[in-house]
């Protein structure tokens, strides 16, 4: 086990640059997720990590040793693959135990280190089974088995589940989870999939475009987005956006989204500055219909019309539409209003985000 | 960390190519790439069998511009080409539409129907040759007891006839590769393409024009490529069927240049007819290339 | 097909007779077209002189069965070292050309080197050149080195056109291993010789089997390299001694000639009905790109 440091890490293909220098400090143990739409350089940034691509610029440790030159197979490093990438040609024991095959160890070792991820994994009765025999779940397994065998400073996962199905998805979410409890090896995970990253990490990388936009836990991302990008990126579904004003009401700070429209904010930032307000649609309160007697108190909501009602049965998405711009609001009441309904929607100041609508920073 | 060791020098991917390509670039740069210039050097000599050929500029190809023979060659060249290519791609795209039907053992056929393909053509012309047999053809035979003709055909005797018997031997090799070929592109099409074209109402000629041909035609365009390229080299079915007679009818550029140069002695003149096919090979590899340029999209092809 | 739904299509569709006018009839023609010549290569192979050059008889048939051909060519000309060479000169070529193909498919194809597009490229283009404008500047080039009328003549210049056509085979066939084997081989420890021999050698068997069969066949029916570099009988191919030895002045031994074509075709027959799959495999890979 070993901690991983990257150091203004870039990296360009001919004249593209696809990583704009990157520091991330990964301590030993931790579940690091490197999340991100596609092409924004998580992959590539992996890839570096085990060596299967040449670094442009900067340095990246593995322990104390400084790898930018040191093959990949010196680096210690364990990688499960997005199509697994096990030989076809060899049993589940043979793709388990090929690395140590090479390294030259025995047959007495191969044999125990082989049983014993097999048993981890409960993959002891498929060893002399072939990859096109068995299910995808079975492979992600094996493909797993192959990093657990090498018992190695850092496990590299490079979106290892988006070939499952939704359920399967779930459930070896989970199991690379315990898995890590266990073994607590170092480990870096790549996905797009930000429900991934939120249920797995013990720390997010969130990048976009070849810079690191936010690195932290799940919590603090999803409560503390530092700009616009992770706002939107994490959280399903996305974090409601609203444009407008700072402004100083009767009834104390607000953000003005529509002539007749303030929604009331905590802020310390001076009147007449651009903003967006962010809100979670589970923060958005649906109150009573605006036909409703007690709906004198003009400031405290946001008249929205609704659009489109769906019950997921825990809980029930309401979109609609407020100055132009869609949002979402999530109740756990079963509201069923026929679209065209008039609705008051109240934000929790609490909860609710500031960013700058010129940088997209958050205030 | 050991540095640049022998083992991390052989994983650097420029070296390690180089290596693995040496033994089959060496081989082809001395027994391809060199001929192929020699032969070009040689068409501008007066070599001879046994003597080195002095440069004599452009001579042979005077020469061979006022030899009534080297044109004849030349038409018959492209007539052999053009007729045997257009009946091979005809038959070939009939054959390969037949076998991509349901049929009862499929694969058998597919695998029967290839072997005027693997057999040494050599060996297959011999039985064209006795088929054509001026006193015993047994498609004679069958004629006159038929009552069709009177006397026996002299398949090989009469200029004509003996172009139009090599054409047809020349299309009973071709038409299986073209077919398996083709029939191979077919199969890439997806079933789903002709359901789709049979609720949109198409009848069965509508899906050929519109589905089948438009999808296949980067695989055509390959596949007669190679097709004319072996058509218009080509030299073994002539040279067992006929030699290039009767007088010189069916003598094609290939047979000609043999002719003049390994019986005839005339190296330097042979080379030039053969240097001479070049700019019509290269005239047809740059034809099917931009074609195929052109249709990339139709395949959704990814540019590389 | 994405699912493993049976599907039978729209066959329900189509009448017998139809069926019959728009395929069987015309195939079955096919049929008769493409494999008379073979018919009639054993037919005559069997048939006695007399009723050979009988006019009379019905040709299509044998009536007395004799083996006196075969008996000719194998006791009377040297066929059995015409075989014997060929054998050698086609397994040596092809295991020679397959041995630098795979060594040039993977370094094109994986290596990716400086220049391997190119490279890849002026591959396809040799494997465009037709022996019939190289034969004469490789006579020439055969007799200054002094292997002129030896096997060493054919087994030198076959791969001109094997190696082309076998790498650019192998390498629609390692494009076709996902690179992350590699990679992970890679990350498991393996050097680029293990990687390989251990895993692309493997993976591409199939590639080899469809190159290996194609190159035995193309190097077995070569013919005018071999008229041309051979000259003594016994150094000569099956096609060449047929062709050269077996015709004296006008006198054409018919039976003779067809039985040697038929055991000259024989090998690759059988070798083509082993390996069907792999020998289309390996010519619409070739043509496919």
């Amino acid at each position: 086990m070993a901690s991983v440091n990257l150091k203004k890490v870039r990296k360009t293909f001919g004249r593209t640059e696809v990583v704009h220098g990157v520091d991330i400090d990964i301590e030993d143990g931790e579940f690091v997720v490197l999340v991100g739409p596609s092409g924004c350089g998580k992959s590539t940034l992996l890839r570096m990590i085990a060596g299967l691509e040449e670094i442009t610029s900067g340095e990246i440790h593995i322990g104390d040793l400084l790898v930018n030159t040191v093959a990949p197979k010196q680096r210690d490093i364990a990688m499960v693959f997005q199509n697994y990438a096990l030989y076809p040609h060899m049993t589940v024991f043979e793709n388990m135990a090929f690395s140590m095959k090479l390294a030259g160890r025995g047959k007495r070792e191969q044999r125990e280190r082989v049983d014993e991820a097999a048993r981890i994994l409960g993959l002891e009765g498929y060893l002399d089974r072939y990859p096109r025999q068995l299910s995808g779940g079975q492979r992600q397994r094996v493909a797993m088995g192959r990093a657990i065998v090498r018992d190695p400073q850092v496990f590299l996962f490079d979106e290892p589940l988006s070939n499952l199905d939704a359920k399967l998805r779930v459930q070896m979410r989970t199991e690379i989870r315990e898995l890590h409890q266990r073994l607590k090896t170092t480990s870096i995970y790549v996905t797009h999939d930000q429900i991934e990253a939120m249920t797995m990490a013990d720390k997010i990388v969130v990048m976009n475009g070849g810079h690191v936009e936010q690195i932290g836990s799940p919590l603090e991302l999803y409560d503390f987005p530092a700009n616009l990008f992770v706002a939107g990126f994490i959280g399903s579904p996305a974090m409601n956006f609203l444009e407008g004003t700072l402004v100083t009401t009767s009834t104390g700070r607000g953000v003005r989204i529509a002539p007749d429209c303030v929604v009331s904010i905590e802020s310390q930032q001076p009147d007449g500055h651009q903003v967006v307000l962010g809100v979670r649609p589970e923060h958005l309160v649906i109150k009573e219909s605006h036909t409703d007697a007690g709906m004198a108190n003009d400031t405290a909501g946001i008249e929205a019309e609704v659009i489109v009602t769906e019950p997921t049965g825990a809980d029930t998405q309401v979109f609609c539409r407020v100055a132009g711009k869609e949002l979402v609001a999530i109740s756990r009441q079963r509201h069923l209003f026929s679209p065209g309904t008039r609705i008051r929607l109240e934000a929790q100041a609490r909860h609710t985000c500031l960013f700058d609508s010129d940088t997209g920073q958050r205030l | 960390m050991n540095g640049r060791s022998l083992g991390g020098w052989l994983d650097n991917r420029n070296v390690l190519g180089m290596l693995f390509m040496l033994p089959g670039a060496a081989i082809l740069v001395v027994f391809l790439t060199y001929p192929l210039g020699l032969g070009v050097w040689l068409g501008f000599t007066d070599a001879k069998v046994g003597r080195g050929g002095e440069w004599i500029g452009i001579e042979n190809y005077q020469w061979l511009w006022d030899d009534s023979v080297f044109r004849l060659s030349i038409f018959n060249t492209f007539l052999y080409t053009v007729v045997a290519s257009v009946i091979k791609f005809g038959l070939g795209l009939w054959l390969a539409l037949l076998l991509n039907r349901h049929l009862p053992f499929k694969s058998f056929l597919r695998a029967i129907v290839l072997l005027p393909f693997i057999v040494p053509t050599v060996l297959s012309a011999i039985a064209f040759w006795w088929i054509y047999d001026a006193q015993f053809s047994v498609v004679s035979w069958t004629l006159v007891k038929l009552g069709l003709i009177d006397e026996y055909i002299n398949f090989l005797g009469e200029p004509n006839l003996a172009r139009a018997s090599t054409i047809a031997a020349n299309v009973w090799r071709g038409v299986p590769f073209v077919a398996i070929c083709l029939l191979a592109g077919l199969q890439t099409i997806s079933p789903t393409m002709y359901e789709a074209a049979a609720i949109d109402g198409a009848t069965p000629w509508q899906q050929f024009r519109n589905v089948t041909l438009p999808m296949l035609s980067p695989i055509i365009a390959v596949v007669m490529t190679f097709s004319v390229l072996f058509t218009f080299t080509d030299f073994q079915l002539i040279w067992v069927l006929t030699r290039g007679g009767p007088i010189n009818a069916t003598h094609l550029m290939a047979t000609l240049s043999f002719q003049r140069a390994i019986p005839g002695g005339a190296l330097g003149e042979g080379a030039a007819i053969a240097t001479a096919m070049i700019p019509f090979l290269l005239a047809a590899i740059l034809f099917s290339y931009f074609g195929l340029q052109r249709r990339r999209w139709q395949q959704g092809g990814r540019d590389n | 097909m994405a699912d493993s739904e049976q599907r039978e299509g729209m066959h329900y569709l189509e009448s017998l007779p139809r069926r019959w006018v728009t395929l069987y009839i015309p195939l079955l023609l096919f049929l008769f077209f493409l494999l008379f010549p073979f018919y009639w290569m054993g037919l005559t192979a069997f048939k006695p002189n007399a009723e050979l050059l009988s006019t009379e008889d019905n040709p299509f048939w044998v009536v007395a069965p004799t083996l006196e051909h075969f008996k000719k060519l194998f006791i009377d000309t040297s066929y059995p070292s015409w075989m014997w060479n060929t054998i050698i000169i086609s397994v040596v070529s092809t295991f020679l050309s397959l041995a630098a193909s795979v060594f040039a498919a993977y370094a094109i194809e994986r290596l990716r080197f400086k220049g391997s597009h190119q490279i890849g490229l002026a591959i396809f283009l040799a494997y465009l050149v037709p022996p019939s404008i190289l034969f004469i500047p490789l006579a020439t080039m055969i007799f200054h080195l002094g292997i002129f009328d030896t096997r060493w003549a054919l087994i030198l210049t076959y791969p001109t056109f094997l190696i082309p056509f076998c790498t650019w085979l192998l390498m629609g066939y390692f494009r076709s291993i996902p690179f992350e084997l590699e990679e992970c081989a890679l990350i498991d420890g393996a050097t680029r010789w293990q990687i390989l021999t251990r895993i692309v050698l493997p993976l591409a068997v199939p590639g080899l089997i469809s190159a290996g069969i194609f190159a035995f066949t193309l190097s077995w029916n070569e013919f005018i390299y071999a008229l041309t570099f051979v000259s003594a009988s016994e150094n000569k191919t099956v096609p060449v001694g047929v062709i050269t030895e077996l015709v004296e002045g006008d006198v054409y031994h018919w039976g003779s000639l067809m039985a040697g074509a038929l055991v000259g075709s024989l090998p690759v027959a059988i070798m083509y009905s082993f390996f069907v799959e792999y020998y289309v495999a390996g010519m619409t890979g070739a043509v496919k790109e």
